[in-house]
């Protein structure tokens, strides 16, 4: 401990206001951060891991765990022109939403760049949030300029967050008592009591970022303890784990979604023109919708699509076991013609598969693609360039993940 | 079938112009206009028992092109054979007088270099000229057509030779105040030289941007630029573009106000449709092309929902706060200007460069100055219709004059804007108070609810070099077309911009027809 001459001013934190923010969850999830490897997210301490990330991603896939989205970006949008707004600035037609219902979206700048992909739920007849990986706020203004009967309210701070998933989580949440929660759908919403307290404060969505069976749990931030309390006492049998961000990166990739600052970069960051995406390059074509007359970027994604994008978001079965990060993709075994590169990469433990996420030009789509990894064993260097197979659908996505009700574990 | 081929948005000169182009490739083309008459901002109305006027006084930059295309002479059109005479006001009478070449009142140096400057300037009009009648490339085009008006702007610049082409590229941004200050010494020659440049503009002698492209844009008019009325005033000019836009078989409507313009919207998109009327009548046509302003087109006649969000935030953040207010006087005689015959020139009541630039600081900040800068002109010497016989009208714009005026327009602060400013030109023209019948002052708020004109800017928005040429009003709709299919824009607020000039009224049209062809 540093002591210094004048006490007092030990009290005075010259750095406060750069300090990293607490999640609402944050003293359960600090108790249980064993390595105490803690990264930020959107301002927020954010843990990478919290014993170790293989075994918290055999959790998600094997028994239940939490993923703490407080830092998450929630936006209200509300009033009469919620849903006009909303429409025009999504290139999916969220018109015939119904009520307590989730759907995925992503938003275009006008030349049809991805400016970042996230969800829309409605919970009201005027009333939507939205939730993205990044603020979004500047650009919601912008969207929002010329529409009247519409609030926006930023509740990133207001609601507390946790994303619970994994085959037994549903058994767990059953447990903790919310009665009927085996017949919630994917993408359904439910609301519950909750602690006794009045009304149901406890928001449970059927959506997630593993690819499985999994929920998502939203409660105002007084109540946060309470739930994770709760949760945990319900899940103890259930070998219910936290789990970081080098878990959930290997569990969406599996499941084949994309993260900023891997398959894309947002469009509003980029300084490279076209150093970012269209829909369609991130294979994410079904989002954009053109029975709606109009959208943001709809001209410039009309182009897109009927030109086709130059590159093409694909997954990849990679040949032997080394994950081919950051590999760069050829047409020939000899490697004198590029044609793309990896974007994620991993050795997959559920799929017992070496697969990938990768750019690939979209010209070279048919013909032979071979990777070059390079690989460490024991300090040494190694290459070696394998055969990559093309994958249509997702590595993993487990019949639960769509049952109601779910399979019972 | 549709009844119109074509419906325009407002009746000001570039809509007519646009309007009987259109008309006369053979098309059906109905204008719509809100007010009760046609012209816009150089309509002519009655503000006095018997005393005429209208906002815009004189013209300097009327496109020739379109006088002879339209046949503006078979309607009675005739431009005036000598420009006026342009008078820097001094109190005590020793004015600053341009007239064509020559400049008289100051010295025989400021003579000489005035030769040079009015030459140098002339050949950098004359250099630019053709391209306030071109459609400007788009960004980032790669069509060989718009690739050669790069081409040929080039050329032309080349050709001025290295010396000029160097000293254009210096001078086309440079304020108003130091290309003054290099070639002159007498400081109200100065104002009143750099008066053209800032006029109609949020914009001061010391403002580095579009101040001197403003002035050359004004000087590709017949004249040199020099200020004139035409016979048969500019009453004589709006009933020469109405009459030509009958006979060419355009039907026009006055006392109709577009409410919003109809969008077809299926899975092919969006598509103008037509034209509601504010009273809920809706009227069907191939194209719709407005006239007005980019703001009014976009933000409420097309609505926000059907454009895109980038767009919708550069037609939001346009400048279009305007800066002039008009003060128009009924008088039951002849005023009498110190050391001035007669008062049949355009006056300028700016003594020195300063005195702009201080009227300006004052309108940054939302106020109007106590000293303000104005320009003056009798336009019934020239044109005896506008008053009863022996009585005349007092025409000035004044300078600068806050659209948003802190506290707002109430009639108090109108009224102690108008008193000073009669105050003002009383003391160059003793006994002007005792001739005044009426007095009316408009301001910037007022054009705007009069005229219909966001924020009563003279050009529909600031002709500044953010927000000229393949700039104007925007990129996304800066060559007549915008994002919406079927919808065209014709105003001051697209290129070249506005001033009686009619470049936008007549690139339009043949764009239109080239798209149609």
């Amino acid at each position: 401990m540093i002591t210094t001459m004048n006490p007092e001013s030990s009290a005075i934190d010259p750095y406060a206001g750069e300090r990293l923010k607490e999640s609402h969850f944050h003293p359960r999830q600090a108790a249980l951060n064993l390595r105490d490897a803690w990264s930020s997210w959107n301002g927020y301490k954010f843990a990478d891991y919290y014993y170790d990330e293989e075994y918290e991603y055999f959790c998600v896939r094997n028994s239940c765990a939490t993923y703490d989205i407080c830092p998450m970006q929630k936006y209200y949008v509300s009033g009469k022109d919620a849903q006009a707004m909303l429409n025009r600035m999504v290139t999916r037609n969220i018109a015939n939403m119904k009520e307590q219902r989730v759907t995925y979206v992503c938003w275009c700048t006008d030349e049809g760049r991805m400016v970042d992909d996230g969800t829309i739920f409605k919970l009201g007849p005027d009333k939507y949030m939205l939730t993205c990986g990044s603020p979004c706020l500047a650009w919601l203004r912008k969207s929002a300029f010329g529409f009247d009967a519409l609030t926006i309210e930023d509740m990133s701070d207001e609601i507390a967050a946790l994303s619970f998933q994994g085959p037994t989580s549903c058994a767990v949440l059953k447990k903790m008592g919310l009665a009927g929660i085996d017949t919630l759908k994917p993408f359904g919403i439910m609301h519950f009591p909750f602690a006794g307290s009045s009304g149901e404060p406890l928001m449970v969505s059927r959506t997630g970022f593993t690819g499985d069976l999994g929920y998502e749990l939203w409660i105002e931030p007084g109540l946060a303890l309470d739930l994770w309390d709760a949760l945990y006492a319900a899940g103890s049998d259930y070998g219910i784990q936290p789990y970081g961000e080098a878990a959930t990166n290997m569990a969406r990739l599996e499941a084949g979604f994309i993260m900023p600052g891997r398959e894309f970069n947002e469009a509003l960051k980029t300084v490279h023109y076209q150093h970012d995406q269209t829909p369609f390059e991130l294979s994410l074509g079904w989002l954009v919708d053109f029975k709606k007359p109009h959208f943001n970027g709809r001209l410039a994604l009309l182009k897109d699509r009927d030109n086709g994008p130059e590159y093409t978001l694909v997954k990849l079965d990679i040949e032997g076991n080394k994950p081919a990060e950051e590999s760069h993709l050829y047409s020939n075994e000899r490697c004198t013609k590029e044609i793309g590169y990896v974007t994620s990469a991993m050795w997959s433990p559920v799929v017992k598969a070496n697969i990938a996420l990768a750019m690939i030009k979209t010209q070279y789509l048919q013909g032979d693609i071979w990777a070059e990894i390079y690989y460490g064993r024991e300090l040494r260097h190694n290459s070696k360039v394998v055969r990559c197979t093309l994958q249509d659908k997702p590595f993993w996505a487990p019949g639960r993940a769509r049952q109601t009700p779910p399979p019972a574990y | 079938m549709q009844p119109y081929d074509t419906i325009i948005i407002g009746a000001g000169h570039n809509g007519l112009i646009c309007a009987t182009y259109l008309a006369r490739s053979g098309q059906r083309v109905l204008v719509l206009e809100a007010s009760g008459s046609v012209g816009g901002l150089a309509a002519t109305r009655e503000f006095h028992p018997g005393f005429k006027v209208s906002v815009a006084h004189t013209v300097s930059h009327f496109s020739a092109k379109v006088v002879d295309d339209l046949d503006l002479a078979a309607h009675g059109y005739t431009s005036a054979p000598a420009p006026m005479r342009t008078v820097g006001l001094t109190l005590g009478g020793e004015h600053v007088v341009l007239a064509g070449a020559d400049v008289g009142g100051v010295s025989a140096q400021d003579i000489r270099r005035y030769r040079d400057y009015r030459r140098l300037l002339q050949r950098f009009a004359d250099l630019l000229k053709p391209f306030w009648l071109k459609t400007m490339p788009r960004i980032g085009a790669s069509s060989l057509g718009e690739l050669m008006t790069f081409a040929r702007l080039g050329l032309r610049l080349r050709l001025l030779g290295k010396r000029d082409m160097g000293e254009f590229m210096r001078v086309a941004t440079l304020p108003a105040r130091d290309l003054m200050d290099e070639y002159f010494d007498h400081e109200l020659l100065k104002a009143v030289l750099s008066w053209d440049g800032l006029i109609g503009s949020k914009m001061a002698p010391r403002s580095p941007n579009a101040t001197i492209m403003a002035m050359l844009y004004r000087m590709s008019g017949e004249h040199h630029g020099a200020h004139s009325i035409p016979d048969g005033g500019i009453e004589g000019l709006v009933k020469a573009l109405h009459s030509a836009a009958l006979a060419a078989g355009v039907e026009v409507r006055t006392g109709a106000r577009a409410g919003r313009i109809q969008i077809l919207a299926n899975d092919n998109g969006l598509r103008a449709r037509g034209v509601e009327l504010a009273d809920g009548e809706c009227i069907d046509a191939g194209l719709v092309v407005s006239a007005t302003d980019p703001q009014r087109t976009f933000l409420e006649l097309v609505g926000v929902e059907n454009l895109e969000i980038e767009f919708t935030n550069r037609i939001q953040r346009l400048r279009c706060d305007g800066f002039v207010a008009k003060l128009h006087l009924a008088l039951n005689g002849l005023p009498n200007f110190n050391g001035l015959a007669q008062p049949d020139g355009r006056m300028i009541i700016a003594p020195n460069m300063d005195a702009i630039e201080f009227a300006f600081d004052d309108s940054k900040y939302g106020e109007y100055s106590q000293q303000p800068v104005m320009e003056i002109v009798v336009p019934s010497l020239h044109h005896s219709s506008l008053a009863p016989e022996g009585q005349h009208v007092l025409s000035a714009h004044i300078m600068y004059v806050p659209y948003k005026l802190k506290g707002g327009w109430t009639e108090e602060a109108r009224a102690r804007l108008c008193e000073r400013a009669v105050d003002i030109i009383a003391q160059y023209a003793p006994g002007l108070k005792q001739q005044i019948l009426h007095s009316e002052l408009l301001t910037p708020a007022d054009l705007e609810r009069d005229h219909n004109v966001t924020g009563g800017h003279w050009h529909h928005t600031e002709l500044s070099i953010d927000q000229m040429l393949m700039m104007r009003p925007t990129y996304g709709a800066a060559q007549y077309s915008t994002p919406i299919p079927g919808l065209f824009l014709c105003g001051a607020g697209s290129h070249p911009g506005g001033g009686l000039m009619g470049g936008p009224g007549h690139n339009a049209a043949r764009e239109i027809l080239g798209k149609k062809s």
